[in-house]
C-alpha cells in the first residue's frame, strides 16, 4: 500500500515538476522501458541469476562449512572468529578492483566477491545456533550416552538449522548485491554492467530498471529460502516450557 | 538383569564435600527412591551414575562392571522432558535407543505409546503437547532405551499435584508391565512412599545415607493408599527424619 502511493507521489511530482527524464524518470516510463528494453536486456538479467545462484551456493557451502569448523575446533574459533570479522571491515568496493588484479576479468574474481559476501551472515547466524543448544537437551545426550558424533548431528544440527536459515536469507539477498557490484568492474553482460552502461549515457530510466530487477530478484531469493525453511524446519525455533 | 551398586562414593567441588562415602544397591526390578531436601547433592549421584562427572573416591558398579565414568549405561529420565522440539513423538520416545543401539523398533515404540494413553499424538509435535504429557513422552522414551536401570531425576517436580498423582499411577502401571530397576529421585515423601520398594533418606551438605526404609505396601497399588493408617505412619516417621 505504502509502496502504491509511493509511485503514485513519485509520478505526479514528476510531472507536475518537470523534472527532466535524466534526472528523474517517471515510473512510468521505467515502465515502459522495462517492456519495451525486455529483448535488449534480458540475457543480462540471466547472466545475474546465474552469477548469484552459483555465488550463493558457494557462499553458503563456504558458510556453512566453516561454522562447523569453528564449531566443532574451539581453539579455532578462538583464533579465527575475529579474523572473521576484520575480513567484514574491508569494503567489497576496494577488495573487487584487486581481486580483478589478481584473477582477471573471468567469473572467478566475481564468485569470490559473492562469496566474501555470502558466508559471513551464515557462519555467524550458524555459529550463533550451535552456541544456544539448550543445555539440558545437551545433558540429556550426555546421560543417554550419546558421542560427539550422535550429539553434533542429532541435536546440534537441527537446532541451528533455524539460526541457519536467517543466515542464508540474508546471505540471498546480500549475493545478487555482490553479483552486481562485481559485474561493474569488469563483466561483459550481467545487470551491473547494463547499470553502468545506462548511467554513463545517461539511460536513468534504465538504471531503474536494473534496480527494479535487483530488488525483485532479492525478493525472489527470499520467498524462495523462506519456503524451503517451512518445508525442513518442522519445529518452532524455541520451545516455551 | 539390572543391579546397581555404589560404592563409598565421596564427591567434592572446591571445598564444598557434597557427597560424602555414599554406598547403597538397586536390586534387579526393585524401585528405590532417593529423598533428599533440593540441592543435596541428587544431581551430582545422577551424573556420577551416569558417568558424566567422576567420583572423588568410589565406583559404581552394574551388574558387577565397574562403569564409574563411563557413559551410556543407564537410562535417564530428566526434570523436564527434555523433549527435542524437532521430532515428533514418536521420534522422541525412539531417541534412546537410536542413541544406544543405533537402530530402533518402531513398531514396539507405537505399542507403548498407545498404551500409555498418548494414541493419535505419534506424529505431535512437543509444543502441542500438555506439561503431563510430555513427562510421559519422556518416560516412555527412558523406558523404550534399552538399559536395565532407569534413573529418574525428579520427573514430576514442575507439575501440579492433580497431575502428578495422576502420573504416579499411570507410571507405576507401566513400570508393573515392564519390569526394570529405577532408581527415583525425588524430595516429595508421599511421591516416595507410594512408588518405591525402599527409601533412602540423603542427608543435607554432605549427602550421606541417613536412613532406609524397605516400604512393604503390596503391588498394584491403588491411589487409597495414600490414605491408610500405615501410609501415614510412614509418612510421619519419614517426616520427623527430614526434619532433623
Amino acid at each position: 500500500m505504502v509502496l502504491i502511493l509511493l509511485i503514485i507521489i513519485w509520478e505526479t511530482a514528476s510531472k507536475l515538476f518537470e523534472v527532466p527524464e535524466w534526472i528523474l524518470p517517471p515510473p512510468t516510463s521505467i515502465g515502459q522501458e522495462t517492456i519495451i528494453g525486455w529483448s535488449d536486456y534480458n540475457h543480462h538479467l540471466w547472466a545475474t541469476i546465474q552469477l548469484s545462484v552459483i555465488g550463493f551456493v558457494i557462499g553458503s557451502s563456504v558458510g556453512i562449512l566453516v561454522a562447523i569448523c569453528l564449531h566443532l575446533v574451539p581453539v579455532l574459533r578462538e583464533a579465527i572468529y575475529p579474523l572473521l570479522i576484520i575480513s567484514q571491515n574491508i569494503p567489497i568496493i576496494i577488495l573487487a578492483p584487486l581481486l580483478v588484479v589478481w584473477f582477471g576479468f573471468g567469473i572467478l574474481p566475481k564468485l569470490i566477491v559473492i562469496t566474501l559476501v555470502c558466508f559471513f551472515p551464515i557462519t555467524i547466524a550458524t555459529l550463533g545456533g550451535f552456541r544456544q543448544t539448550s543445555r539440558e537437551l545437551h545433558h540429556y545426550m550426555l546421560m543417554a550416552g550419546a558421542n560427539k558424533r550422535q550429539i553434533f548431528f542429532k541435536l546440534e544440527w537441527p537446532h541451528a538449522l533455524p539460526s541457519l536459515f536467517s543466515g542464508l536469507k540474508i546471505a540471498a539477498t546480500y549475493s545478487v548485491m555482490g553479483a552486481v557490484i562485481s559485474e561493474w568492474l569488469g563483466a561483459s553482460e550481467g545487470i551491473g554492467y547494463y547499470m553502468t552502461l545506462a548511467s554513463s549515457s545517461f539511460r536513468t530510466d534504465r538504471v531503474f530498471v536494473a534496480i527494479l530487477f535487483i530488488v525483485t530478484l532479492s525478493l525472489l531469493f527470499f520467498g524462495l529460502l523462506s519456503f524451503v525453511e517451512r518445508k525442513v524446519v518442522k519445529a518452532p525455533a524455541q520451545e516455551d516450557e | 538383569m539390572g543391579k546397581l551398586d555404589v560404592q563409598n562414593v565421596s564427591k567434592s567441588f572446591g571445598n564444598q564435600q557434597v557427597l560424602q562415602q555414599l554406598s547403597f544397591s538397586v536390586q534387579d526390578g526393585e524401585f528405590v527412591s532417593i529423598l533428599g531436601p533440593s540441592g543435596s547433592g541428587k544431581s551430582t549421584l545422577f551424573n556420577i551414575i551416569g558417568g558424566i562427572t567422576a567420583p572423588d573416591t568410589g565406583a559404581i558398579y552394574l551388574n558387577g562392571q565397574d562403569i564409574s565414568g563411563l557413559r551410556g549405561n543407564i537410562s535417564y529420565m530428566p526434570q523436564n522432558a527434555s523433549l527435542f522440539p524437532w521430532r515428533t513423538v514418536l521420534q522422541n520416545v525412539l531417541l534412546g535407543e537410536e542413541i544406544v543401539l543405533g537402530k530402533t523398533d518402531e513398531e514396539e515404540a507405537r505399542e507403548m505409546i498407545a498404551k500409555a494413553g498418548l494414541q493419535g499424538y505419534e506424529q505431535a509435535y512437543p509444543h502441542e503437547l500438555s506439561g503431563g504429557m510430555k513427562q510421559r513422552v519422556s518416560f516412555l522414551r527412558s523406558m523404550k532405551s534399552p538399559q536395565s536401570m532407569i534413573c529418574l531425576d525428579e520427573p514430576f517436580s514442575a507439575l501440579d499435584e492433580f497431575t502428578r498423582a495422576e502420573m504416579q499411577k499411570w507410571l507405576l502401571s507401566i513400570w508393573e508391565k515392564h519390569r526394570r530397576s529405577v532408581l527415583f529421585v525425588t524430595h516429595n515423601i508421599e511421591e516416595a512412599l507410594f512408588l518405591s520398594d525402599r527409601i533412602l533418606v540423603l542427608s543435607n551438605k554432605p549427602a550421606r545415607i541417613q536412613r532406609e526404609l524397605v516400604i512393604p505396601f503390596e503391588r498394584p497399588r491403588e491411589e487409597e493408599l495414600v490414605l491408610s493408617k500405615s501410609f501415614l505412619d510412614y509418612k510421619k516417621q519419614l517426616y520427623y527424619e527430614l526434619r532433623e
